[in-house]
């Protein structure tokens, strides 16, 4: 996808956010234009799940500033809600409502916060999970559901208020590769209509085909932003190889580890 | 085989239990002085005569603890949210509902009913009842609204917070997340401890008599003094137990379901 050059939808400037004493966000610019997929990858602990939870108003900033269509916004405004409806998140953990049905979880927002009719609520919210490919789970208890539908339910939710950008935590660390492959798919559709999009992954293969950047971070810092073909293909910065390095040379080790485990086991069955 | 073992763990347990019975009531029975002690507490003759009066005055038991309850459900709610707020302009509230949480559950029940029912109305003040009925329903009220929000408030705080970070994170405001998302999820898991409190509650309509309330305790009171013998006082007591033994099954079993879905729950 072609990067469009229009005002930002979302503009973070000169980020900054401290745990105690210890700063997780150090000055983080970084801005999203309309329909631009930007993936944040780096270790954990490097403030991409931070970043997202600040970006989306859900905690304080201690310094720098956040701009939602040109309009700057933060959290301690009055009308922080009402940015909040703008803003879609996804979690890890899902974090679906188990005491609603699919379904109310997802007309939840609409009906209470938008103020849409318990009618008009579920129709947007069927309309969801059925492009979502969800429909006959419409009526079902979260807990019914595999963590790839549960996932799927949960960024139907998110979407349900038709957000301007949809922030996404690390949606396929808590599930099985065969899930993560439902829920990657429902990515790429979403980005391929046009959803603007912030993706924090560890999905290195996954962040190189959707995104339009890429942003290596580490301790808090924006290191390298580029087009996937330049962060995984040409990294300029030393730290983001090293990073790169390493997430390749598990990757190799693991498959080189189940080669041997397969010799291993033959040689044994021969015995 | 399984039927078997349940067959034989059954014969079992009633075996024993009989055995236990058997021992309890001839230690009783044969104690030197149990044939007065069974004329003054278990006497049928009493106990027949008795039990209309002492039923007819468990209706007003009936009364007292269904308006309580139906009071302190909500009140119970209310300064339990009070004592969750974190809004600072709002602390003297959150400062109110925990002292009065404090005070109502560590002064004896006693000596509440005391106070309120004899204190306010010798104040004289106009306008305010004079009814024991009336003082009676606002003691418990108090007390037990203090224990109530208590249940309520550890299962507010049972909830994890990611379910309040998930509702907020769709624009809903504070008050609409607590509203739809972690009430509704803590009510499911304080039935069973609130039933709890209410068979405690049951109970303590008996204290009320003190005020003068002819209730049950008080009829079969009456009923003793006339009589000098203690029958009508296990009457009470039965007409309790026949109250408050199904409210405790019922505990029982909502608890025990509650922990088949939490267990049986993938989360």
């Amino acid at each position: 996808m072609a990067t469009v050059k229009s005002a930002p939808v979302l503009a973070l400037k000169g980020l900054k956010k401290r745990y105690g004493g210890k700063l997780v966000l150090d000055g983080i610019n970084l801005s999203l234009a309309e329909h631009e997929v930007v993936c944040l990858i780096g270790a954990s602990g490097s403030g991409k799940s931070t970043l997202l939870r600040c970006a989306d108003l859900l905690e304080p900033i201690d310094a720098g500033q956040i701009s939602l269509e040109g309009e700057r916004v933060a959290f301690e405004d009055r009308s922080a809600d009402g940015t909040r409806r703008k803003l879609g998140i996804v979690f890890q953990g899902f974090n679906l409502f188990p005491h609603l049905t699919v379904v109310e979880n997802v007309a939840l927002a609409p009906r209470v916060a938008l103020g849409l009719t318990q009618a008009a609520a579920e129709r947007r919210a069927k309309e969801l999970l059925k492009s979502l490919g969800l429909a006959e789970k419409a009526r079902e208890y979260p807990d019914r559901l595999s963590g790839g539908q549960q996932q799927r339910v949960a960024i139907a939710r998110a979407l349900a208020t038709e957000p301007k950008v949809l922030l996404l935590d690390e949606i396929t660390s808590a599930l099985d590769p065969v899930l993560v492959a439902e829920v990657l798919e429902t990515l790429r559709s979403l980005a391929l209509s046009g959803m603007t999009m912030l993706i924090a992954t560890h999905e290195m293969a996954f962040a190189a085909d959707v995104a339009d950047r890429i942003c290596y971070l580490e301790d808090g810092r924006l290191i390298e932003e580029g087009t996937p073909q330049k962060i995984f293909g040409a990294p300029r910065d030393p730290r983001t190889k090293e990073f790169l390095r390493r997430v390749r040379s598990i990757s190799a080790s693991g498959a080189k580890r189940r080669a041997e485990t397969r010799v291993k086991r033959t040689v044994r069955a021969k015995r | 085989m399984a039927t078997g073992s349940a067959r034989k763990g059954l014969l079992v347990a009633t075996l024993s239990t009989l055995v236990v019975a058997v021992l309890v009531a001839y230690t009783i029975g044969s104690s030197p002085a149990w044939p007065e002690v069974q004329k003054a507490f278990f006497d049928g003759r009493y106990f027949s005569t008795s039990l209309p009066k002492v039923a007819g005055a468990f209706f007003i038991n009936v009364q007292l603890f269904v308006l309580a309850e139906l009071l302190i459900l909500p009140i119970g709610l209310l300064i339990a949210l009070a004592r969750s707020i974190t809004a600072p302009a709002l602390a003297p509230l959150r400062i109110f509902a925990t002292i009065f949480v404090d005070f109502f559950r560590g002064v004896p029940s006693i000596l509440i009913i005391y106070v309120l029912g004899f204190g306010v109305p010798a104040l004289q003040i106009d306008g305010i009842p004079k009814d024991p009925f009336f003082w009676a329903l606002v003691t418990l009220v108090l007390i037990y609204s203090a224990y109530v929000s208590e249940v309520y408030r550890a299962g507010i705080e049972s909830i994890h917070p990611s379910q309040e970070r998930a509702a907020r994170a769709l624009g809903l405001t504070r008050v609409q997340a607590l509203r739809y998302v972690v009430v509704p999820q803590a009510m499911r898991r304080v039935i069973p401890p609130l039933l709890n409190d209410f068979i405690g509650l049951q109970k303590d309509t008996a204290l009320v008599s003190i005020l003068g309330v002819v209730e049950t305790f008080k009829q079969a009171q009456i009923l003793k003094a006339a009589s000098f013998n203690f029958t009508p006082l296990m009457t009470t007591a039965l007409i309790f137990l026949i109250i408050t033994i199904p409210m405790t099954r019922l505990v029982d079993r909502l608890a025990a379901k509650d922990r088949d879905a939490q267990l049986g729950g993938t989360r």
